[in-house]
């Protein structure tokens, strides 16, 4: 099948002389949630609104569903929608103004009905005859969605969509990703909450320093890359690792008092029955212990800080 | 990439600009309106019984083509100026670039909602100028001739100065340092046959006179150069801008980076 979002040997070089996207080469098939992930500056926003037409990439090929963003334009936007990052909203329209003039900005007729499903959807409804000014953080932000819903998009980029909006809000936008994803629009979105990327997405692309570093499908990153630590709360607390114990490359932590050993769980053996035996040998002795699996934040933050 | 333009998306900027306007209906009509009757009482009624006629014409209607395009001209440049740079600063332009949407249609809507909101301004004010003076207009269709490429050519310059500024202080510079001495140099309160012979050809090179100039044509049938010239001259101007538009949408200037 036709993938929804291609981009290959993308760059780009912004007047300044920073180099924003260095080769990137991406695939976003159809009816997916993608989480493109990275710090801040990694160049998230900038492919972003190159595929979106807001920038002008320095060279390389965008294609949304094999429509080139640049020679082919009115296809590929026709097919996009976008909410911004920023609460970039009028001031004085209406809710429903606002949200009509995108769908004619896209060439479309008015869809009255169209319009009221996507504000119902959104709960804005009730707003509909509010003044975008009048409304809080939270709408405002349903209003940028609504206004990319607008033309019925069949690829919908959400940049940073929950950024500043408080929990409740941000599980309801969730669903409404979900549901969107439901009806069969694919779904791109960055974000800096590694756990909406956790909660949310298929596969995961992370980016850092304007280079994708890995696209991988979330349940396998987190099996690749994760991995799994054992804590072991010790009786009396350790000056150091008993040389005994060298070949399990512990560590010592909390002043000595946990050790603290990390394991692959989907190797045959993981080690722990010899390393408990070892401790006993060596005298050490744990009053409890305790596992951990790395989370999706661990495994970005390592993948992230490796390259230096 | 398909040719056909797309009206519906010119229609959404059009209506999105016009209504902009009927919600700053003050300071979109009645301020104008207030400044331009202000100047009939002061020039026309006030001091003008004291000037002689010029052309044959009495001074208080001989400057009603004058005042009516100082109008056409500053609201233009400043209507089209803000609707574009608005966008720019609040940063909803991104709805713009990101909409399938091509320049020419961008330039259709915001260009031909400034322009109309300045034609409708320009005869609101010849309404009130009616109110003070006889007013007399021997050639109808070459006045809204003018009125229409004045307005189109100054929104085209107020776009230009919309995607230049990079600020509100930019944003007026221009109307206040440039579109503002031109005009009132132009020939709207006097024909530059008073002025010595050396200023005389001076002015010609203020590209405004030969607007006022024609447009009073079309009043009084009399005017300072050949209405020809006139209408060459406004045309030329407004190629220039559709150049700069040109390149300013090749590059991305100021738009894209």
């Amino acid at each position: 099948m036709q993938p929804a979002i291609s981009v290959s040997d993308l760059s780009k070089t912004y007047g300044s002389g920073f180099q924003a996207l260095k080769h990137v080469d991406l695939e976003i098939q159809c009816g997916e949630i993608f989480a493109l992930l990275g710090p801040n500056g990694a160049g998230k926003t900038t492919l972003i609104s190159i595929i979106c037409g807001l920038v002008n990439p320095s060279s390389g090929h965008v294609a949304a569903l094999g429509h080139d963003v640049i020679t082919d334009y009115r296809a590929a936007r026709q097919l996009i929608g976008l909410v911004p990052q920023e609460l970039t909203t009028e001031a004085f329209e209406t809710v429903w103004d606002t949200v009509t003039f995108s769908r004619g900005l896209f060439g479309l007729d008015k869809n009255r009905a169209h319009i009221e499903r996507v504000l119902r959807d959104l709960s804005l409804w009730d707003k509909r005859n509010t003044k975008i000014m009048e409304l809080s953080g939270g709408m405002k932000r349903r209003v940028l969605i609504a206004k990319a819903l607008s033309h019925e998009p069949q690829i919908l980029f959400l940049d940073e969509p929950t950024a500043g909006v408080d929990v409740e809000l941000r599980k309801a936008m969730w669903e409404v990703v979900r549901s969107l994803r439901e009806k069969g629009v694919t779904i791109i979105l960055t974000t800096h909450y590694i756990e909406e990327a956790e909660e949310m997405a298929d596969r995961i692309g992370v980016i850092n320093k304007g280079e994708i570093i890995v696209v991988e499908e979330k349940v396998k990153l987190m099996r690749q890359f994760g991995q799994k630590r054992l804590e072991l709360y010790l009786q009396e607390p350790l000056d150091e690792v008993p040389a005994a114990l060298s070949n399990y490359h512990l560590e010592l932590a909390e002043d000595g008092n946990t050790l603290v050993y990390h394991y692959d769980i989907h190797s045959k053996r993981t080690g722990i029955t010899a390393l408990l035996q070892a401790l006993g040998e060596a005298g050490v002795r744990f009053k409890d212990l305790d596992t951990k699996q790395s989370s999706l934040e661990e495994i970005f933050v390592s993948l992230v800080q490796e390259p230096q | 990439m398909s040719a056909a333009m797309s009206f519906e998306s010119i229609k959404a900027i059009y209506i999105f600009e016009m209504r902009r306007a009927g919600r700053t209906l003050l300071q979109s009509i009645i301020s104008p309106v207030i400044s331009t009757a202000l100047y009939f009482i002061v020039f026309g009624a006030a001091i003008g019984g004291r000037i002689a006629e010029v052309d044959g014409i009495s001074y208080g209607a001989f400057i009603v083509p004058g005042l009516v395009m100082l109008s056409l001209l500053t609201q233009s440049v400043s209507n089209a100026s803000f609707g574009i740079f608005f966008p720019r600063f609040a940063k909803t332009i991104y709805e713009i670039l990101s909409a399938p949407v091509s320049a020419a249609e961008i330039v259709f809507g915001y260009v031909g909602a400034a322009a109309s909101k300045s034609v409708i301004l320009g005869l609101i004010i010849l309404g009130t100028a009616a109110l003070f003076v006889p007013l007399q207009i021997d050639h109808p269709f070459v006045m809204i001739l003018f009125l229409v490429l004045t307005a189109v050519t100054f929104s085209l310059l107020g776009f230009i100065i919309g995607i230049w500024a990079d600020g509100f202080e930019k944003l007026q510079l221009v109307p206040l340092l440039i579109i503002t001495p031109l005009t009132f140099l132009g020939g709207t309160f006097y024909s530059i046959d008073m002025l010595p012979p050396l200023w005389q050809k001076i002015t010609l090179l203020n590209p405004v006179v030969y607007l006022v100039s024609g447009f009073r044509w079309s009043f009084y049938s009399a005017s300072d150069v050949s209405v020809w010239v006139s209408l060459g001259m406004t045309a030329v101007f407004m190629l220039v801008c559709l150049v700069i538009i040109h390149w300013i949408f090749k590059t991305g200037y100021r738009m894209k980076s």
